[in-house]
């Protein structure tokens, strides 16, 4: 008789994967970078969600935060682009095979300086996937020069100060085409975890522009983008609450005290009001707030705006349901008939 | 009052009688923008249906109206298709060049042109036929606003009448030209090559020797331009994923994609498009986005031409060491910036070669005939597949915009290979894999597509700093070792690149080696070195970049080789020069012209006479 006790049973999600199934490798950044606790939250939401690793194509560019999708997902494929580049190497990816969860990782230096006209033209585009900005103001990797996110009067640790405005990266996505678009904190992981989850359920482009404190380069007094100046700053917009299409979601909501948004996956996303007026279905007034935030010295986090009725890039190129990268020749090379045609026209 | 001298030369008396059949070139100098293209067509698309070979060259500069442009239609019983330098007949329509164009030709040529230009007191050793056109074009076109436009198609019958190209012919092509849907204009403008034609026969006494006589050369063949048939070697190669920055000279090997892609790969019962086509931001975009659709899976093309290219530098870099296939096509022109982006070259063909930085080689086919731009675009595909690297197909203006005719494209009978790519059987079979491992010997790694549904499929693609089961490292054997297999890849696809054509002489003693659209010239002087000079030559037409063990058994039966370039570093021979020992070296003379006009054969013949010392 053994007197071994039974191992407990592993704990799977709902497509019976462990958690370690949306672990990657161990991560070579630094301790307490926030771009580790954004992984961490990657891990979690795509594990709870259960959603199929296989399903995700990761895709970055160049920079610490480019690194990270090495430390996520690691059954997912991945692909690390060129420095402000990987816009394109998802648009290519995602129109080859339109199943795919795109979820690109990039920095501020890569997205807003480098990378802005790829950006502003992925964003144009509404090109379904999920584009995470680690924004941390600074370049890690060639060790702390400004990135084109930095405030103005923010400094660096030799106290050389920037005077050039920052690109408001949430705010160049609204403009132009991103239909969902949210500000998070690394350091809040509940507000990221829900912000994550409906990225993943919505179907277009996502842009989550998370504060990610760098603590080698950009931790001290004097930057706009560390944990300090974030504790005090971070003026959080509304409570989020994402309910996955599976629970039930009977549960009455008294009106006036929480918007609904029913999501292209069943889910749901519930945002609470915190405070001030704010609809985040409404375009200019998210524009405004980001504004108004900003003149007064705050960071704002929270769903800014979410359209779930828009067309994406790839209902505009008119595409079948199936990848059209691995259709059979049967569909994609012409008849002899046709090529005679053609020959017809030509003679 | 003109006070114009006549310039003194042989008196034209001493042409009457001859007779040149079937082999001129005519030039119809005009203004951009004011319809031309479509009486030069016509012209073109005349003779052509008499069974003539000919070819249409259009020289245009980089402007949308105003400027000055040539169409030059060569008419040869030979089939000699490549540019030829002198002018026998010219319709002088521009005012602007109407001086230099006449100044330029030689004794014995042909000259239409607009009355009021008075260009006839220019010279007195050319046979002049003026035109009023502008008096023609009022009667046959009421509405004055499409004067400008119709009055072109009048020389069209004015030409018709001088070189006896027959009238139904020139009617056959305005019909095909303008098709069904816009016949109306296709009425007018038959109108008005009729008041030419009638003009002509009434008023003009033909005195120059050139004239076509109905042949049997074009039965069955087509007129197509290389754009063209780059795209439907694309659409016929089943690419899906398309993109592209306008840029010429490429442009219209997209638009042309765009337009049967339209028509051939949407389906009918679904209304579904089995393509993406997307119009990027930049070259830096375009290329990316191509990588990205290959990594995939997807059969992914980008169109563009130097400057393009230049800026897809990294990219290409990133794709040769992470080995994603794609196809690129570089259509060549001339220069950066504003500098000649509407004449022909062959300048991108070391920067393509070894694009990017760091230690980077990649392979380029080169097509010189409409029939090979669509089997080279068909093997293109397959390619890059194969060998999973971006793969070029240099083409250039010459090819590229100008029309040429050719047997009809012959339809692909091998079914589709999409090299080695491994679905979630094989990896439940296999029990994993190692993406950059050397499994067969020839350097060409396993790849599983993202989506494949396993957990065994995933791996994560960056550049160089990867061992063989794709993990980051930065170990100097790691390094090395990856280097060494993509050498070796590299070296394979030897055997694998299109072979190239040869072309022997019995007792040749010099040969002749030339790429892509240098082709018709190097045949042309093949044959003049041979009927003017007695000298045998043979030649060899290179296909592909690596090249083959062809190329030095060729050198070595031959004691001196020339090299054409058209460009001035002769990049090709200094292509050949990297791989080939120093007593094959020695043997190698360069031919090269970089005028940004295509090459032509006297060009050829006289440079290799005058190095021969003959």
């Amino acid at each position: 008789m053994s007197t071994a006790a039974a191992p407990p049973p592993k704990k799977t999600n709902r497509i019976g994967l462990e958690v370690l199934s949306y672990k990657g490798s161990k991560t070579t950044l630094c301790a307490g970078c926030g771009h580790n606790a954004i992984s961490e939250r990657v891990v979690e939401c795509f594990y709870e969600l259960g959603v199929e690793p296989w399903r995700v194509a990761k895709l970055s560019g160049i920079g610490c935060s480019s690194k990270s999708p090495a430390y996520f997902l690691g059954l997912s494929h991945s692909f690390n682009g060129v420095h402000g580049r990987m816009p394109a190497l998802a648009t290519g990816a995602i129109l080859a095979n339109s199943s795919l969860l795109g979820l690109g990782v990039s920095g501020d230096g890569d997205t807003a300086s480098i990378g802005l006209g790829q950006f502003m033209h992925m964003v144009r585009r509404n090109l379904p996937m999920i584009y995470i900005i680690e924004d941390n103001g600074v370049y890690g990797l060639t060790k702390g020069q400004f990135s084109a996110t930095a405030n103005v009067g923010s400094t660096l640790k030799t106290g050389a100060a920037n005077d050039l405005p920052p690109f408001d990266c949430c705010a160049l996505a609204l403009k132009w085409g991103a239909t969902f678009v949210a500000r998070s904190f690394s350091g809040d992981k509940k507000q990221l975890q829900a912000i994550l989850k409906t990225a993943i359920s919505h179907r277009g482009l996502s842009v989550i522009d998370v504060v990610s404190p760098c603590v080698t380069f950009n931790d001290h007094q004097g930057s706009t983008k560390s944990y300090a100046y974030m504790k005090e700053h971070d003026l959080v917009l509304n409570e989020l609450d994402y309910v996955p299409a599976q629970d039930d979601i009977a549960v009455e909501i008294p009106e006036g005290e929480a918007m609904d948004v029913r999501l292209h996956d069943g889910s749901h996303l519930r945002i609470r009001k915190l405070g001030r007026d704010f609809d985040p279905t409404n375009r200019l007034a998210a524009l405004a707030a980001i504004e108004d935030a900003e003149s007064k010295g705050e960071v704002l986090t929270g769903v800014l705006y979410v359209n779930t009725g828009k067309p994406t890039f790839l209902d505009l190129l008119n595409l079948p349901a199936e990848p059209i990268a691995t259709l059979p020749e049967s569909r994609v090379r012409p008849s002899r008939a046709v090529l005679e045609e053609v020959m017809e026209e030509l003679r | 009052m003109s006070t114009l001298e006549v310039s003194p030369a042989e008196p034209l008396s001493a042409h009457a009688g001859r007779s040149v059949v079937n082999d001129f070139s005519l030039q119809v100098a005009t203004v951009n923008g004011s319809g031309s293209q479509t009486a030069n067509s016509v012209l073109m698309r005349a003779i052509f249906q008499m069974g003539i070979p000919v070819s249409g060259k259009n020289m245009f500069p980089s402007n949308i109206a105003g400027l000055p442009t040539w169409f030059t239609i060569r008419a040869s019983k030979y089939g000699y298709v490549g540019r030829r330098k002198e002018i026998d007949f010219l319709v002088a329509m521009n005012p602007e060049t109407a001086r230099e164009d006449v100044m330029k030709l030689e004794a014995g040529a042909a000259v239409v042109y607009d009355e009021p230009l008075k260009l006839s007191q220019l010279r007195g050793d050319l046979h002049f036929y003026p035109v009023p056109f502008d008096k023609l074009v009022g009667p046959v076109c009421p509405d004055a606003k499409l004067r400008k436009l119709v009055r072109n198609m009048i020389y069209d019958g004015v030409v018709a009448w001088l070189l006896s190209i027959e009238m139904e012919e020139v009617h056959r092509a305005l019909v095909k030209q303008f098709g069904k849907r816009k016949a109306k204009a296709a009425e007018l403008n038959w109108g008005a090559a009729q008041a030419g034609f009638d003009y002509a026969s009434k008023t003009l006494t033909k005195a120059d020797p050139c004239r076509v006589e109905r042949m049997n050369a074009t039965a069955g063949k087509i007129i197509v331009d290389g754009n063209a048939a780059c795209a439907l070697g694309a659409m016929f190669a089943g690419v899906t994923v398309v993109t592209w920055y306008p840029i010429t000279p490429s442009s219209s090997l997209v638009e042309t994609l765009i337009g049967y892609m339209r028509r051939f790969r949407v389906e009918p019962e679904t209304g579904k498009a089995t393509y993406a086509i997307v119009q990027a931001e930049d070259e830096l975009a375009s290329i990316g986005m191509a990588l990205g659709a290959g990594w995939a899976g997807a059969r992914s093309m980008t169109a563009t031409a130097g400057p393009g290219l230049s800026l897809m530098s990294e990219f290409i870099g990133l794709g040769y060491y992470a080995e994603v296939p794609a196809v690129i096509y570089d259509v060549e022109r001339v220069g950066p910036s504003t500098g000649l982006p509407t004449r022909t070259q062959q300048g991108d063909l070391l920067m393509t070669a070894f694009l990017s930085h760091g230690d980077t080689k990649h392979p380029m086919f080169f097509p010189c005939s409409m029939e090979e731009c669509f089997t080279m675009s068909i093997e293109a595909f397959e390619f890059a597949e194969r060998f999973q690297t971006p793969v070029f197909i240099l083409t250039d203006l010459d090819l590229g915009m100008n029309n040429w005719m050719s047997d009809p494209f012959p339809y692909p009978e091998k079914p589709m290979n999409r090299g080695k790519v491994l679905t979630a059987e094989d990896l439940d079979r296999l029990g994993g894999f190692a993406r950059y491992l050397d499994v067969d010997g020839d350097g060409v790694g396993y790849r599983t597509l993202p989506g494949t549904n396993h957990t065994k499929a995933g791996y994560f693609t960056r550049g160089s700093g990867h061992n063989e089961n794709a993990q980051y490292t930065e170990r100097e054997d790691d390094y090395i070792n990856n280097m060494d297999r993509l050498a070796h890849k590299f070296e394979v696809m030897r055997s694998h690149v299109p072979e190239p054509a040869e072309e022997t002489r019995a007792g040749a003693r010099i040969g002749i080696i030339a790429i892509g659209s240098s082709d018709y010239a190097a045949r042309e002087s093949c044959d003049q070195l041979q009927a003017e000079y007695g000298v045998a030559v043979s030649y060899l037409r290179l296909r592909a970049y690596p090249f083959t063990k062809h190329l030095e058994e060729f050198i070595r039966r031959h004691d001196r080789v020339y090299v054409i370039d058209q460009n001035r570093d002769a990049q090709l021979l200094m292509l050949m020069r990297m791989e080939l020992e120093p007593d094959l070296i020695a043997r190698l003379r360069s031919v090269r012209y970089y005028g940004g006009m295509p090459i032509d054969a006297r060009t050829i013949t006289d440079t290799i006479v005058k190095q021969e010392g003959k």
